[in-house]
C-alpha cells in the first residue's frame, strides 16, 4: 500500500509542475490551474489513505467547512479586491503551517515524549513556526492596509528596526532553548508569539504602493512555510510545491522591485513616502501651470484622434472605472481609432492587477500591452488617457535627479500629441511628489471620479 | 531524521526551486495575478501535513484540525478564484 500512496505523490508533483508550466500561456493557463487543482487532489487522496482514516468524522468536518468558506469567498469576492484576497489567503496557508508544526510539536513533547525528536526534526518545526507566524500575522496587515481598516501608508517610528532586530533576537534564543530541550514548551509558544508579532511589525512601515512587492514576498513564505513542513514530516510533496511556490513568489518580487527601481531592502525597510515633499527641485503645485478640460471637449479631442493609448492605475480600481473604460474603448474603436492599454508592471496593487480588472470588463487581452513594448510608440499617438495612475508617469523619473522615483522605469506618456488625466483633484500620488506631467504643455486634466465623468464622457462621444 | 535521508530531502528542496525558477521566469505579466493566486492555492499543499496530524491525540489533534480548516480554505478558495479569473482572459474575437 505504501509503494502505491508513494507513487500518487510523485504522479502529483509532476501534475504540479505540468499545471504551473501551463500558466505560462494565456491560451493554456486554465488547464493549468485545473490540473493543478486535479494534482492537489490526489495528494489528498493519497494522504487520506495513508493516514488510515482513523478519524474520518473529524476530517470531513474541517474540509468541508473550509472548502465551503472557500468556494462562497472565491465567487462573491469582487475583482477589484483581489489583492486582499490573495493576501489573506497567503496568510491562510502560514497559519496552516505553524499549526501542522505545533501539533507535531506537541505530540513530540508532551503526547508522546517517548517519541526521539531530532536536531533536524527541531529545527524544521521552529522554522516552520517562525515562517508560517510572520506570513500569517504579515499578510493580515497587508490585507488590512489593502482594505483600508489600517492606514495605507507607511507606519514607521523610532527605534522600528531596532525593536525588529530584539524581537529576532528573542525568537533565535527560544528556538535554541526548544532544539536543546524539546520540552520547553514556554519557549516554544513565546517563539510563536513572536513570530507573529514580528509579522505585523515587518509589514507596517511599507506603504501602499509597495503592495505588489510585499505581497509577492507574503507569496513567497508560504510556499517555503509549506517547504519547511515538508521537513518536519518528511514528505516530499510538500517540499517540491513549498519550493515551486517560493521560487515563483521571489521571481515576482524581482520583478516588482526591478518596476521600481528600488531594492527589495529599500522596500522592506519601509518608510518609502513617509517623509514627503521633498520632491528635490521641481516644480511645486504653485508654480504649475495646469489646464483644465471639460467633458465635452475631451469627448472631441477622442473622436479626432486616430491612435489612442489608455494607461490605467491603482485610481481606476478604486474608482471602479474598467468597464466605462471598455464601453469608451469600444466607441472609440467603432469609430475607427486604434486603441491600446500600456499597463506598468506595477500599476495597481498587485503584480497584474490592472490586466485582471480590464479582463473583467471583457477587454481582449491582447490590447494590453506591457510598458517595455509601447514606450517607443507614445511618439506616434494622438491621445493619452491616464486614469487614476500618477507616479508611473511622471516625467521626473527621466528627467529630474532628485527626485525619489528618479530612474525608475515609466510609461513615457508625456511624447504623446495629447495627454488627458483623469484624477479626482491635484493630489500627490503615492510617493508624495509632484507630477511635472501635469504641467506640461500638452497635458490637460479631467478633474472628477473617473467611473462619472468617463461616463459623461462616453455619453457626449455617443452624440458625435 | 537520519542526516543522510536530510540530505536527500535537501536535494529535492534545490532541484525543486531550480526547477520552479525556471518555469515562472517566463510567465507573461497578463498572468502575474492569476500565477500568484494559483501559486498560492498550491502553497495550501500544507493540507497534506494538517491530515496527517488530525490522528489519535488531543490537542494536536485539534490544532491540526485548525489547520486543515486553514489549508483547505486556501486550497479550494485559491483554485476556484483563480480559475474564475482566468476565464475572463479573452483573445479578441
Amino acid at each position: 500500500m505504501d509503494i502505491i500512496i508513494q507513487v500518487t505523490y510523485l504522479i502529483a508533483t509532476i501534475l504540479f509542475i505540468v499545471g504551473i508550466k501551463k500558466l505560462n500561456r494565456t491560451q493554456e493557463a486554465r488547464q493549468g490551474n485545473m490540473i493543478s487543482a486535479f494534482a492537489m487532489l490526489l495528494a489528498v487522496v493519497a494522504t487520506l489513505v495513508k493516514s488510515g482514516l482513523i478519524t474520518p468524522v473529524e476530517i470531513l468536518a474541517c474540509m468541508l467547512l473550509g472548502g465551503a468558506i472557500g468556494l462562497v469567498w472565491a465567487r462573491r469576492v469582487e475583482m477589484t479586491q483581489m489583492p486582499e484576497m490573495v493576501a489573506i489567503f497567503n496568510g491562510f496557508g502560514g497559519i496552516a503551517s505553524l499549526f501542522v508544526a505545533f501539533s507535531d510539536y506537541w505530540t513530540r513533547a508532551v503526547e508522546q515524549p517517548s517519541m526521539s525528536t531530532d536536531t533536524i526534526t527541531i529545527v524544521s518545526i521552529l522554522l516552520s513556526v517562525l515562517i508560517g507566524g510572520v506570513t500569517f500575522s504579515g499578510s493580515l496587515t497587508a490585507y488590512g492596509k489593502l482594505s483600508g481598516k489600517i492606514s495605507g501608508n507607511a507606519i514607521v517610528f523610532n527605534g522600528q528596526h531596532a525593536l525588529n532586530l530584539l524581537l529576532f533576537a528573542i525568537a533565535v534564543v527560544c528556538g535554541v532553548l526548544v532544539a536543546i530541550e524539546t520540552g520547553s514548551i514556554v519557549a516554544m509558544v513565546v517563539m510563536g508569539v513572536v513570530s507573529l508579532v514580528l509579522g505585523i511589525l515587518v509589514v507596517i512601515p511599507i506603504g501602499g504602493a509597495d503592495m505588489p512587492v510585499v505581497i509577492s514576498l507574503l507569496n513567497s513564505y508560504s510556499g517555503m512555510a509549506a517547504c519547511t513542513t515538508g521537513f518536519v514530516l518528511n514528505n516530499s510533496v510538500l517540499i517540491v510545491t513549498g519550493a515551486l511556490v517560493g521560487a515563483s513568489g521571489i521571481i515576482l518580487t524581482q520583478i516588482m522591485c526591478k518596476a521600481m527601481n528600488r531594492s527589495l531592502v529599500s522596500v522592506l525597510l519601509g518608510g518609502f513616502g513617509a517623509k514627503s515633499g521633498s520632491g528635490g527641485s521641481g516644480p511645486s503645485a504653485s508654480d504649475m501651470v495646469i489646464k483644465e478640460v471639460g467633458v465635452e471637449e475631451a469627448a472631441m479631442i477622442f473622436d479626432s484622434a486616430s491612435s489612442v493609448i489608455i494607461v490605467p492605475g491603482y485610481g481606476m480600481a478604486v474608482a471602479q472605472a474598467q468597464h466605462v473604460v471598455r464601453e469608451m474603448m469600444d466607441l472609440l474603436e467603432g469609430k475607427g481609432v486604434d486603441v491600446r492599454f500600456a499597463i506598468h508592471p506595477v500599476a495597481g496593487r498587485m503584480p497584474g492587477h490592472m490586466n485582471v480588472l480590464l479582463a473583467e470588463s471583457n477587454v481582449p487581452y491582447d490590447k494590453l500591452v506591457e510598458m517595455d513594448h509601447i514606450n517607443d510608440d507614445f511618439s506616434n499617438t494622438d491621445v493619452v488617457l491616464v486614469v487614476g495612475a500618477n507616479d508611473v508617469v511622471n516625467p521626473a523619473a527621466r528627467t529630474n535627479p532628485a527626485s525619489p522615483i528618479y530612474e525608475m522605469p515609466i510609461l513615457n506618456v508625456d511624447k504623446a500629441r495629447t495627454v488627458i488625466v483623469s484624477k479626482r483633484s491635484m493630489a500627490a500620488g503615492y510617493a508624495g511628489i509632484e507630477n511635472e506631467l501635469f504641467g506640461y504643455p500638452n497635458c490637460l486634466m479631467l478633474f472628477g471620479d473617473a467611473k462619472s465623468t468617463l461616463t459623461k464622457m462616453v455619453g457626449e462621444l455617443k452624440e458625435l | 531524521m537520519s542526516i543522510e535521508n536530510f540530505i536527500f530531502l535537501l536535494y529535492i528542496l534545490v532541484l525543486a526551486s531550480y526547477c520552479g525558477f525556471e518555469l515562472i521566469a517566463k510567465v507573461p505579466p497578463t498572468l502575474h495575478t492569476p500565477l500568484m493566486s494559483g501559486s498560492n492555492a498550491i502553497s495550501g499543499i500544507t493540507i497534506v501535513g494538517a491530515i496527517l496530524c488530525i490522528q489519535e491525540g488531543e490537542y494536536s489533534k485539534y490544532m491540526g484540525m485548525v489547520a486543515l480548516v486553514f489549508a483547505t480554505i486556501n486550497v479550494v478558495g485559491g483554485y476556484a478564484v483563480t480559475d474564475r479569473m482566468l476565464q475572463m482572459f479573452k483573445k479578441k474575437k
